[in-house]
């Protein structure tokens, strides 16, 4: 065939694509296809295909697509920490000569490729998940406002994940770091499919992202139960609320910066390039307008999560309800007006810098505010130290030391020292982990006996706990010496054999993390074969407070057989306390959304879209194009939306859950 | 919000919840302002009336602020209370930032302009 003719099929794409001279890569591949292969094997062996399809892909449940965001954000924790791994392995044996086992051009990409995912395709994930699972059952609502809608977000986030893994395998991943600054980022200097992935995944799954928030907005605002007022919510609700429309209002951002430098890379403008009027410093600009709202969003429902667990398992009120909801509302607000303490050093000149370094001092007072109301909900309560207790714990004394370092950055001078250092480094793990991932464990150990009916085990809990804790202290606290000392961030080799030490210790920390990460894959095992010893039939296993726990677990299709009427903040807990006998007879048929594959399809195209744009295969990104016009389209002449659930499929749900609970008295 | 209607639109998805719908005459209203508020600007740029261009583009601007309302009342029909105020409050949420993010973006870029474009120097000097 003729170059030109291959050139229109495959665009960029060509056997050369593949890293085949990279042997990290190719054994990852062989492991990764292996692993694939067997998956589908055994998916395909128990025919399990069909189940997959109807219950779980083209389900329009919140619970489900709640429990599928979890499973992707884990997977993809595998995949980013991989990297993570290899990093910490790299800089503890990069010294004195030696080159390590990453070439630069590797190094680059794994670096990029983990801030990536951690952030997008985990902390999002697990984040989106939580909300999606628990927000409609903690307001006593049937579903989400757009069942369908929810469907078609998780598989855009899906979809942007996909395209991530691909350029492991195809191609290769952005060497630019987590945003992607021009003129780096720019054709100029990145010339080949690396930022194309990276602006393609993210357009795909920040679609996802935009819409999921638009829907859980319009959920709480518009689905809340009879009698819960803005001010009877649950705090995890609210988090949740703030969080969507931190989303909402920023995600926007994101897009069109993307939009802009795609345009530079695709079409030749020169928004963000060094000639023609162009300023790489107002990518900079928007696209923390942007992320500084972005680390709120996902920090905001992980307070949430800590509210919840404090009350329930210290068996009080919370402490300060309306301070925390003032507290949660003033951070949205003030989130918005700090993104500048992220490039202090560009120049923007003393008055610039001591706003934004205010402004940024001023929003941990709520935050502090917070960490007094869990400290006061605590104090002469009857604390119980189950796995969700834990985290909490281990959250509030990391989240402090994070806090603190976050205030010491936020002073300009100071941070003139200490930006771009392993110090910063230190700093955001500090928070994300601290905060963001401790909250989505304590989320998950707290949520996943609603869930699924049975508690996770804590003896491998308890050794998962452990070892993040300890490992989380191990890899970073190092790290603040070497940043206070002047190192800086991303290097891939040092020439200071005294620095080694720190390292090496770091990367031993990030083995304990990993075997914190296998424990907690084992207690999912082993809470799984144990299910029968772990099970709950209450739907009350931590005499909890709030709606969510008022149904059975796991909660049938329609959450609630009567939509709850609520007459306090913690709505079961005074259900429970007022004798609350659950309704036996009068079942009506229930009005459910219908599932539909249009999400996925949909998706898919988008993600065959995006890869076409990467590789300038543009026969297919315009078809794929076409076609989601055409299957967006169509949907709409889908009339089959939703059905009832007749009365007796109610009344025999109901019986089964009235039988089990006699059971137990 | 309304049960009655809500269980009478049950099955067509239609959700009215308290909501305004305009009638003939306030969307014939809305048109004509529009129209006018259109109009001004119009002849004020064709016939030059106003003595500089700066001041015209201070009124058109007006007008546009102007118009933005007369399309929020008329055609989305959104007052303080529609939507139980949540329209509102959602306006102002959305002015704020949008305010917020101009404004910031405006002053920070000026600033790094000044302080990290060495050419400004150098045309001050000619």
């Amino acid at each position: 065939m003729s170059p030109d003719l291959l050139k229109l099929i495959f665009g960029r794409l060509g056997l050369d694509s593949l890293p085949l001279h990279e042997p990290i890569l190719v054994a990852t591949f062989v492991m990764v296809a292996l692993g694939g292969g067997a998956l589908f094997a055994g998916v395909t062996y128990f025919r399990l295909w069909g189940y997959l399809w109807r219950e779980w892909f083209t389900t329009v449940d919140h619970k489900r697509i709640g429990i599928m965001y979890m499973i992707l954000g884990i997977v993809m924790l595998l995949r980013g920490f991989a990297d993570a791994l290899m990093m910490r392995a790299q800089q503890a044996l990069a010294f004195g000569g030696s080159d390590g086992f990453l070439p630069a051009h590797h190094y680059d990409q794994v670096f990029t490729a983990h801030g990536v995912i951690m952030i997008f395709f985990v902390a999002m994930p697990l984040v989106t998940g939580l909300m999606n699972y628990v927000v409609p059952l903690q307001i006593g609502a049937r579903d989400v406002s757009f069942p369908f809608l929810n469907n078609f977000s998780f598989w855009m986030t899906v979809g942007g994940a996909v395209l991530v893994m691909a350029s492991l395998f195809i191609g290769e991943f952005a060497r630019t770091g987590w945003l992607a600054y021009p003129p780096l980022s720019n054709i100029g200097y990145s010339p080949d499919v690396g930022v194309d992935y990276y602006i393609w995944a993210l357009q795909v799954a920040g679609v996802g992202t935009t819409l999921s928030g638009i829907n859980l907005i319009c959920t709480i605002v518009k689905l809340r139960c009879p009698g819960m007022t803005m001010m009877k919510m649950p705090v995890f609700t609210w988090t949740a609320l703030c969080t969507n429309i931190l989303i909402v209002a920023s995600f926007p951002v994101l897009t069109v910066v993307l939009a802009l430098l795609s345009l530079d890379r695709y079409v030749g403008t020169n928004f963000f390039t060094n000639d023609f009027g162009g300023s790489p410093m107002m990518y900079v600009n928007l696209i923390w307008i942007w992320g500084h709202p972005e680390v709120y969003i996902l920090v905001l429902p992980a307070f949430g999560i800590f509210s919840e667990v404090t009350s329930t398992f210290s068996g009080k009120r919370l402490f300060g309800y309306t301070s925390m909801v003032y507290a949660t509302v003033v951070i949205t607000i003030l989130s918005y007006l700090v993104w500048l303490h992220h490039f202090f050093t560009m120049g923007s000149g003393a008055s610039v810098n001591s706003f934004f370094g205010i402004t940024t001092m001023i929003i941990s007072i709520p935050t502090g505010a917070k960490m007094f109301n869990w400290l006061f909900t605590m104090y002469r309560g009857r604390i119980r130290f189950e796995l969700p207790m834990l985290w909490t714990i281990a959250f509030m004394l990391t989240f402090v030391l994070g806090g603190m370092t976050g205030v010491l950055l936020a002073v300009p001078p100071a941070d003139f020292v200490l930006h771009n250092s392993l110090f910063l480094i230190a700093h955001f793990h500090n928070v994300i982990i601290g905060g963001v991932v401790f909250g989505a464990f304590a989320g998950i150990n707290y949520w996943f006996p609603k869930a699924f009916g049975f508690k996770l085990d804590p003896f491998w809990g308890k050794l998962s706990f452990w070892f993040w804790v300890t490992g989380f202290y191990m890899a970073f606290m190092p790290l603040y010496v070497l940043g206070l000392m002047g190192v800086t961030r991303r290097l891939r080799v040092f020439d200071d054999p005294s620095l080694q030490i720190w390292f090496v210790i770091a990367a031993i920390g990030a083995g304990l993390v990993f075997l914190g990460i296998l424990s907690m894959l084992m207690q999912f095992a082993v809470s799984f074969l144990r299910r029968e010893q772990l099970k709950d039939v209450t739907g009350d296993p931590w005499d909890a407070r709030t709606l969510e726990w008022a149904t059975s677990s796991p909660p049938p299709d329609y959450n609630f057989a009567f939509t709850p009427v609520v007459h306090d903040n913690d709505a079961w807990w005074d259900m429970k306390r007022r004798g609350y006998q659950r309704p036996l007879t009068g079942f009506k048929p229930i009005h459910m959304p219908s599932s539909t594959g249009t999400g996925i399809i949909l998706a898919g195209l988008a993600t065959a879209m995006g890869f076409g744009l990467i590789w300038y295969i543009w026969w297919l990104a315009a078809a794929s194009f076409i076609a989601m016009l055409a299957v967006g389209i169509g949907h709409t002449f889908n009339y089959h939306r939703d059905f009832d659930i007749p009365a007796d499929d109610v009344i025999r749900t109901e019986d089964a859950r009235t039988k089990l609970l006699a059971g137990v008295k | 919000m309304n049960t009655d209607t809500h269980a009478a639109h049950a099955h067509d998805h239609h959700h009215d919840d308290g909501h305004a719908h305009g009638t003939f005459s306030t969307y014939m209203l809305g048109f004509v302002l529009s129209v006018v508020l259109t109009a001004i600007p119009f002849w004020l740029v064709m016939s030059g009336t106003l003595p500089s261009k700066q001041i015209t583009a201070l009124v058109i601007m007006a007008f546009a602020v102007v118009q933005i309302v007369v399309h929020m009342i008329y055609f989305l029909h959104m007052s303080p209370k529609s939507e139980n105020g949540w329209s509102m409050m959602a306006l102002i949420f959305t002015i704020v930032m949008v305010v917020i993010a101009l404004s910031g973006s405006l002053w920070v870029m000026n600033h790094l302009n000044s302080n990290m474009m060495p050419m400004h120097e150098m045309t001050g000097m000619k």
